[in-house]
């Protein structure tokens, strides 16, 4: 047993009267002038001439140690410890390592002189040593140590006399390393007899290497398919085995507990077993841990009811995974309905847990959902806020068409008292189920609406967009909307989402309640407005778009609606966006007619359906997998029935109202309208600024708090490797831009004289379509550039034409809807009118899922595209070489070669930068010289290379010159890149 | 950071029953909801593992209980005192259970043999080489 040795008393005894204070509950204060007293000793030790020998270095390590876990910072004593990894004692061996894995981070500079230490000790043969070298490589787990020992580590964990307490390490330092650095750790030549430590004798080995295994598995399923059979055979060996069979692996009358959970986990990277012996015998398997759980237990004690269920829940779990057993299924259905009962509260929580998993299989869906009462009874019960949430998430689960009313009830009455942490997914929970099951949509209404009463803070703005969306997509639910939400606003105090909802309701649907003298326009209005004063800025704008409506709607309503409008408080408030919108609704009721102002403040035309994006909401809030995919195409499929798909087109796209794209992000009532009035004015499309002139209305910005979505939304940024992209295409004209999960642009331009043209390929890769795909170019920075978009109203085409001092870049329209798996072509038209340097930005944009995509890159088009190949002789050559000397007319660069530098790729690359490439012109034949002239509207601009290549340096120097400095200069830039 | 984890583990983990259940999906430090805590309560003391869902809950629970035996073998009868005055020798304990963060051994009698090997050699240098120290001059801890 343990005695204490002498040595680590007297280390840690200063700290231990530190320690005391500490629990002693005397002053932090005092604690800390103690540590700083020690720190200052142990700094002096350190510092000071004589060198400490290894037992002092330890004893001060170890105590910097114990100040750091202490929770004090140490930012010295690194060096120190590091120097005891050389020791040849393993007690200062030991303390180096600890300190190193406890406190040095895996980017230290000292990580050299740790590696130093670390090899020597792997080489060492003692296995102690090794073991504390791989110990202290998997806690760090750098990419440092993984260049340095990726290659050993295999060789360690296969070889044939390596100590089974070293191949375990082994095992798990490499997967440790595999983690963080995959592209190190190659496992090919190893992968057969790292598959095979599964039949190692010793069980630890075997533990330790299934967990690198299982990792290896889900990466490389292929090449460890033979780990199948091999797992299922140890597990029968296990599962069949007395409780004394396998000694010390026997935990609590379990056989090797940990092992069978590590092994059923392992089977669940792959798929059943297709040999009909190996699924055979795992059936077998499963079947006999399915019947030990309903045997007595061996022994009272929870160690072993937990070690026994934990292979019960995984081999559950597999069960799940196969889904191909209904037998099985419904076992393992039972068995969980069993532990829905449990006392203890751990088996319950895993069993709720396991159960969301098992819902979503159609064999045991309906097993699952016998059990509703206890779930529910659950969330009401239950004192642990984990395990009231795991039978939320399974009630979720199990809903269907034909209990979604009962679980939505009980989910919402849950939620009147729920743990704050929790409501907001409840919500979006709760949302989700009412529209997916939705079979009459006033129960629908009623129950966000209910929704918003009740946890009205944690509704989301996804969840008050989705009921206007169907709301306004279903023409049989806007009355009871009207109707329901006109009578929540009743309420004395009601939430503000309810005002935004009952707003933009009452806007657009207000008339069919409007019969009632109980809800006549002018008491539809009063109520709105009487809310209007204790709601955000948002809100009230919102408010105000619902009041012009409301003038188009109810003529009788205007003059009071004006009033208001006109009051100080409106058009002298001192929020820009309230009193733009004061201003121009108060003009637009007194001047436009009533034909114009029906046009514009038309019925929303319904929403072009997808995904929805409280779905995907939800989604992102529990990351990937939290959502099954069954789910994912049910919703798609539900989304189908509620829409009617894409409806979009066919209404008058000219109002400025609608013509802000439909999406459950984008504001529906351009709340968040970003650009300022002017910043709008000239994008705003020209069509619709037709509409005003004729009414006679000043045309500028005028409603621009909804000008169309495509422009007003920002334009992103350029994408960070958008000047790579750019470089790519300095020496050719054709190939794929840029290419991400979605989309693919493949680009093929042709150029003469001063002028080019260009396909676009854009290249939709998903399976959905892509929407309002719209792209622009502009040009940033040193120019002034005139964008038309002029908007058609059916399809919303867009044609830009955008006239640069620079360049001249004309678009032709885009198709809209680009189709899954369809591609489509733009052609841009470019005219080089003088010479440039940033290059056009190309801006995309579409929709896709609810999402907005929104890219830009920089459009090739360099100035080297507007050469001109010049023959010339050697003489005529140097001649004008001559000529160009004046310093600024001539750029250099010397920089290192980036690519390998071979004389035909060189050549080639010259070529395809449009200049004539000179041969037996420098007397240098390694050399290269080119010539040509660059063509622009305003002038040419002759232009002259030289580039030499220094192969022993793998340096080049590059000379550019040509009669225009910003050309040279330029020029030099761009190629500087490409060699 | 480090403090700043502890902190916010305790503090979800303190506030708890005996009898609710043992897992907890963790706090905002310790990184997403893939992760969880396990924990479980001894006297006065909490062990908390943070683990990935690449684990079993109960086999970790499990796990907490063979390393806490293995603490009262080496220490026979542990208590706070010996987890806090031989922080290395814990360390060194759990790093023959877990390692790099994954789980290394989990037989108890083979991870009390390891460390019955490393007493042995630490014994062995200290009385060979450290003979001449003074006498540990441990004066009795008053807690008061």
């Amino acid at each position: 047993m343990l005695s204490n040795a002498p040595v680590y008393k007297r280390s840690v005894k200063n700290i231990k009267d530190v320690y005391i204070s500490h629990i002693n509950g005397k002053s932090k204060e005092a604690e800390i002038k103690r540590i700083n007293k020690e720190l200052a000793n142990i700094r002096s030790k350190f510092k000071g001439d004589k060198a400490l020998d290894g037992y002092s270095k330890k004893k001060y390590v170890c105590k910097l140690l114990f100040i750091f876990l202490l929770g004090h910072d140490i930012d010295f004593g690194h060096m120190e410890a590091v120097n005891l990894l050389s020791s040849n004692k393993y007690t200062e061996k030991q303390i180096g390592y600890l300190f190193i894995s406890v406190l040095v981070n895996s980017n230290s500079e000292l990580i050299r002189l740790i590696n130093n230490a670390i090899k020597n000790d792997l080489s060492s043969r003692n296995p102690t040593f090794m073991c504390l070298a791989l110990h202290c490589i998997a806690n760090v787990g750098s990419r440092e140590m993984a260049e340095a020992f990726a290659g050993e580590i295999p060789r360690i964990l296969v070889a044939g006399d390596t100590m089974d307490s070293v191949k375990q390490s082994a095992a798990l330092c490499l997967l440790r390393l595999y983690k963080t650095s995959p592209d190190l750790v190659l496992m090919g030549e190893w992968t057969s007899r790292v598959v095979h430590l599964l039949n190692d004798q010793h069980m630890g080995v075997v533990t330790a290497a299934i967990s690198l295994i299982t990792c290896l598995s889900q990466k490389n399923p292929d090449e460890f398919k033979t780990c199948v059979s091999l797992a299922v055979s140890r597990l029968s060996r296990i599962v069949s085995s007395a409780s004394t069979d396998l000694q010390d692996y026997t935990y609590y009358f379990v056989p090797a507990p940990w092992l069978s959970c590590k092994l059923l986990r392992l089977l669940q990277c792959y798929p059943p077993p297709e040999d009909g012996a190996v699924k055979g015998r795992l059936v077998e398997c499963l079947e006999t841990i399915l019947n030990k759980a309903q045997e007595p237990p061996k022994s009272k004690k929870v160690q072993h009811s937990n070690a026994k269920n934990a292979i019960l829940f995984e081999a559950i779990s597999l069960i799940i995974h196969y889904d191909s057993e209904p037998n099985l299924l419904v076992r393992a259905c039972n068995q969980l309905g069993q532990f829905l009962q449990h006392r203890e509260t751990n088996l319950r929580y895993l069993a709720l847990e396991s159960m969301c998993t098992l819902a979503s299989s159609e064999f045991s869906h309906e097993a699952v959902k016998t059990h509703i009462e206890t779930v529910i009874n659950a969330l009401k019960t239950e004192r642990d806020v984990s395990v009231r949430q795991r039978a939320a998430d399974l009630l979720y689960a199990m809903c269907d068409r034909s209990n979604a009313k009962q679980i939505v009830a009980e989910m919402l009455s849950y939620l009147e008292t729920a743990d704050y942490s929790i409501r907001e997914e409840m919500v979006l929970k709760v949302a989700i189920l009412a529209e997916k099951y939705a079979v009459d949509y006033s129960w629908y209404v009623d129950t966000i609406l209910n929704l918003i009463r009740i946890a009205g803070d944690y509704v989301s703005e996804e969840v008050w967009y989705r009921v206007i969306q169907i709301v306004i997509n279903r023409d049989d639910v806007q009355g009871y909307a009207a109707k329901t939400v006109f009578e929540a606003l009743q309420a004395p105090a009601c939430h503000e989402n309810m005002v935004k909802v009952g707003g933009y309701i009452l806007g657009e649907f207000g008339n069919l309640i409007a019969g009632d003298p109980r809800s006549s326009p002018l008491v539809q209005f009063n109520l709105l407005h009487s809310k209007f004063h204790l709601c955000s800025v948002p809100t009230r704008a919102l408010l105000l778009s619902a009041y012009i409506k409301f003038i188009n709607l109810f003529p009788e309503t205007k003059s009071t609606i004006q009033e208001v409008l006109r009051s100080d408080s409106q058009i002298r408030n001192s929020d820009v966006e309230l009193q733009q919108r004061a201003v121009e609704y108060l003009k637009l009721s007194s001047i436009a007619s009533t034909d114009v102002l029906a046009t514009v403040l038309e019925e929303m035309p319904p929403f072009p359906e997808r995904e929805s994006s409280i779905l995907a909401k939800l989604k992102k809030k529990k990351g990937p997998g939290a959502v099954s995919v069954n789910e994912l195409e049910e919703g798609k499929r539900e989304g189908e029935l509620n829409g009617g798909g894409e409806r979009g087109g066919d209404n008058s796209g000219i109002a400025a109202s609608n013509a802000s794209t439909p999406s459950p992000s984008a504001d529906l009532l351009g709340l968040r309208t970003g650009p300022p009035v002017t910043a709008a004015a000239p994008s705003a499309g020209s069509l619709l600024v037709d509409v005003f002139s004729e009414a006679g209305v000043n045309d500028d910005g005028f409603l621009s708090s909804a000008p169309p979505s495509v422009v007003s939304e920002d334009t992103a940024p350029p994408l960070p490797e958008s000047n790579e992209l750019l470089n790519k295409f300095v020496c050719k004209n054709n190939g794929v831009l840029f290419e991400n999960q979605l989309l693919q642009i493949g680009i093929k331009s042709e150029y003469r004289q001063n002028l080019g043209r260009m396909y676009l390929f854009y290249g939709n890769k998903t399976s959905v379509q892509f929407v309002t795909f719209t792209t622009t170019v502009t040009c940033p920075g040193e120019l002034q550039s005139h964008i038309l978009h002029i908007y058609t109203c059916k399809h919303m085409f867009i044609l830009a034409y955008t006239c640069y001092d620079k360049l001249n870049v004309q678009t032709k329209p885009v198709e809209p809807l680009i189709e899954g798996g369809a591609q489509v072509q733009q052609v841009i038209n470019i005219e080089c009118l003088s010479d440039f340097c940033e290059a056009p930005l190309l801006n995309i944009k579409f929709r896709y899922g609810g999402a907005l995509q929104n890219l830009t890159l920089k459009l090739p088009v360099t100035i080297n595209k507007f050469f001109q190949p010049t023959e010339m002789a050697s003489h005529d050559f140097f001649q004008r070489w001559k000529q160009l000397s004046q310093p600024q007319q001539e750029a250099q660069k010397i920089f290192k070669a980036n690519h390998a530098m071979d004389t035909e790729v060189l050549k080639a690359k010259l070529l395809g930068l449009g200049m004539a490439l000179l041969e037996n012109v420098d007397p240098n034949p390694e050399n290269f010289v080119c010539a040509g002239v660059i063509q622009t509207k305003a002038q040419q601009v002759g232009s002259l290379l030289r580039l030499e290549p220094n192969a022993q340096a793998q340096m080049y120097r590059l000379t550019l010159r040509s009669s225009k400095d910003t050309v040279s200069k330029r020029l030099c830039e761009l190629l500087a890149e490409q060699f | 950071m480090q403090q700043q984890i502890i902190r916010e583990t305790f503090h979800l983990v303190s506030k708890r029953d005996d009898n609710v259940c043992n897992f907890l999906e963790g706090g905002s430090l310790i990184g997403g909801s893939d992760y969880k805590l396990i924990y479980r309560h001894y006297a006065t003391l909490y062990f908390v593992f943070c683990v990935d869902s690449s684990e079993s809950e109960l086999g970790i629970l499990d796990l907490i209980q063979v390393f806490v035996e293995t603490l009262d073998k080496c220490f026979e009868n542990v208590c706070e005192l010996d987890l806090i005055f031989h922080m290395d020798k814990v360390h060194y304990i759990l790093q023959e259970v877990v390692m790099g963060g994954m789980v290394l051994e989990t037989n108890m009698n083979e991870i009390v043999a390891q460390v019955e090997l490393q007493n042995r050699m630490e014994k062995s240098e200290v009385s060979s080489v450290h003979i001449h120290i003074e006498q540990p001059g441990v004066t009795p801890v008053q807690l008061t």
